[in-house]
């Protein structure tokens, strides 16, 4: 801390029963900083580590290469996975992104009942993925759900049985994640569109300009910026989603549905392959890597050219 | 574009708002409906409709009656359970987040960029490459299937959390009103208690109403390292229904579900405003 300089004059003693006296201070500022970067780190170093050790049931020590990455690759388990998580990634946050930016426009035209319009959209990202999945898994169980309901009213040939198809499962999943969290979209959508400067709004006004071209031409390309954050956020949520497929269709049917987070834990704790779990576990990092990175280096550019400007 | 008279144009913006509105609500309001219908009258019809009478017992059922595994004790005890995880670790990683974020902010000590920024990189660091390292920890201090255990887990993880929202709503604290503390013999206790906890309300109540949402929620950590009775709720969920399978209680889960959802649903009606923030805050990092 600075101001221990002021002991300096007196060597040794009073240097250190300074130190002892500002102890708790030193404590309570470092020991939770340190732990919480010491576990970061570790966690990720042993993990990787792991991931390039022939660890099967325990943790082992051994070097075997990528062999665990390219056992992992190789598996259908993980093809599937992957297919999966850029069918679902991209539908998931096309459509997240047009309803939440839909969603936003409709409340910025002085409706009435905005909070309670707004309440209504953001309050499935207040409950639980697993009660989220659970819920929809009930909707759209063709049994009981939503399909039963329209055979009972008449339309016996009605089909939506998506959660017991191969092919449309993984679109359930992208139903309820855009359910859950297309209003976190429009939240962001609806500080940017209400930090629009009115005065370039006024300004096309008077120049003629309808509401639809100010929209496009002006408001909308304000909102860039902000369209790149939630898409980085909702992608880093697919990427790792789990208790949402564990909940909705635990990966099926059969393994349909499955995802890398539910690799890793299949691989993890259900086959006891702690080095391709590890590694499956690296492989997911580096995914979202891809994402992060180049949003990083986005973030800093524009950060450099706002403090130039 | 904004004005408020009813031409046909607002009508039809009106029109789609409801019909999203519908939309969001319609899930919640199936359950809420089938929490007060019996077991069989959804079995004979689907699980949306309208109770006929209503089952306020499903809600007892679901307290404290129905069975998972051997356990006959409803969701209660694991409602406890992430009450007794949630609550500890909400408080600790708020208080050690602000200690933190205070020091980080306006104290300044060689290092502090380097930390901070380690920190930080928690918020992107999956879960799933904590996973192993948290099981070995765990079981070498002999916390593997405890509450404490969970609490540890996350209170270090809710750090990355707290630490961030703290430090950005102190750096805009003037640096002179420390200073002037400072020269005043104030210590670096005596200036957070005396001057930046009373500032702290706003950022306080974000950041507990996001660690209470997060923790509540979680459920990776639940179902990984722990078992049987020391389950938090949201396992308990997925027990619950992979155990009744095979002779669903539909109108007792429902209840179930919306006794678990409750505890974070109240606290964003009652704290909206601090949820959103808290969201905006936890994006734009």
């Amino acid at each position: 801390m600075t101001s221990a300089v002021s002991t300096a004059t007196q060597p040794g003693r009073p240097a250190t029963s300074e130190m002892v006296r500002r102890l708790p201070e030193y404590l309570t500022i470092w020991l939770p900083l340190l732990v919480s970067a010491a576990h970061l780190v570790s966690f990720s170093l042993w993990t990787i580590w792991i991931s390039f050790t022939p660890s099967t049931l325990v943790p082992v020590s051994g070097w075997v290469g990528l062999r665990n990455y390219t056992a992992v690759l190789a598996s259908r388990n993980w093809q599937i996975a992957f297919d999966n998580l850029l069918l679902f990634g991209s539908a998931f946050v096309l459509l997240s992104l047009v309803t939440g930016l839909m969603l936003a426009i409709l409340l910025d035209q002085r409706i009435r009942g905005e909070n309670v319009l707004r309440t209504i959209f953001l309050y499935p990202l207040a409950v639980s993925f697993v009660v989220t999945g659970t819920v929809w898994s009930w909707l759209l169980n063709p049994g009981i759900g939503i399909q039963k309901l329209v055979h009972d009213l008449g339309w016996t040939s009605f089909r939506f049985d998506w959660l017991v198809d191969r092919d449309m499962a993984i679109w359930t999943i992208v139903i309820a994640a855009v359910w859950q969290s297309s209003g976190f979209a429009m939240a962001l959508f609806l500080a940017g569109l209400r930090s629009v400067d009115a005065d370039i709004i006024k300004a096309a006004q008077i120049d003629g300009a309808g509401p639809i071209r100010i929209y496009r031409r002006v408001i909308l390309p304000t909102l860039w910026p902000i369209t790149i954050t939630v898409v980085v956020v909702q992608l880093q949520f697919a990427i790792s989603a789990f208790d949402l497929v564990r909940a909705l269709t635990n990966g099926g049917p059969g393994i349909a549905t499955q995802l890398p987070a539910l690799v890793v834990y299949d691989l993890m704790f259900q086959r006891g392959q702690l080095g391709r779990g590890a590694a499956a576990a690296v492989l997911m990092l580096l995914i979202l890597l891809a994402v992060l990175l180049p949003y990083a280096a986005w973030r800093y550019v524009q950060r450099r050219r706002s403090n130039h400007a | 574009m904004r004005d408020r008279t009813f031409a046909p144009s607002r009508m039809l913006i009106y029109l789609v708002v409801s019909l999203f509105a519908a939309a969001y609500l319609a899930p919640l309001a199936v359950v809420v409906l089938n929490s007060l219908r019996t077991n069989e009258e959804i079995a004979q019809a689907s699980m949306i409709g309208w109770p006929k009478q209503l089952a306020w017992r499903n809600y007892a059922a679901a307290w404290s009656g129905f069975c998972v595994a051997e356990t006959c004790a409803g969701i209660r005890p694991y409602m406890l359970n992430s009450v007794l995880v949630t609550i500890p670790a909400t408080i600790f990683s708020t208080i050690l987040g602000a200690i933190a974020g205070y020091a980080v902010s306006l104290w300044r000590f060689r290092g502090d960029n380097w930390i901070y920024g380690i920190v930080t990189l928690g918020l992107f660091l999956p879960q799933q490459m904590r996973l192993l390292p948290w099981t070995i920890v765990l079981r070498d201090i002999g916390l593997i299937n405890t509450l404490t255990g969970l609490v540890l887990i996350h209170t270090i993880q809710g750090l990355s959390f707290t630490v961030l929202f703290c430090r950005n709503y102190y750096v805009a604290i003037p640096h002179e009103l420390i200073r002037a503390a400072r020269i005043d013999g104030a210590g670096f206790f005596r200036i957070f208690w005396r001057i930046i906890l009373p500032l702290s309300a706003p950022i306080l109540i974000v950041t507990v109403i996001w660690q209470f949402t997060h923790i509540w929620n979680e459920f990776l950590y639940g179902v990984t390292f722990t078992t049987g009775q020391q389950q938090p709720v949201t396992a308990a969920l997925i027990a619950l229904s992979a155990a009744i399978a095979d002779i669903p209680q539909h109108g007792v889960q429902s209840a179930a579900v919306i006794i678990a959802a409750l505890p974070t649903l109240l606290i964003y009606l009652l704290g909206g405003r601090y949820f959103v923030r808290g969201l905006t805050a936890g994006a734009v990092k």
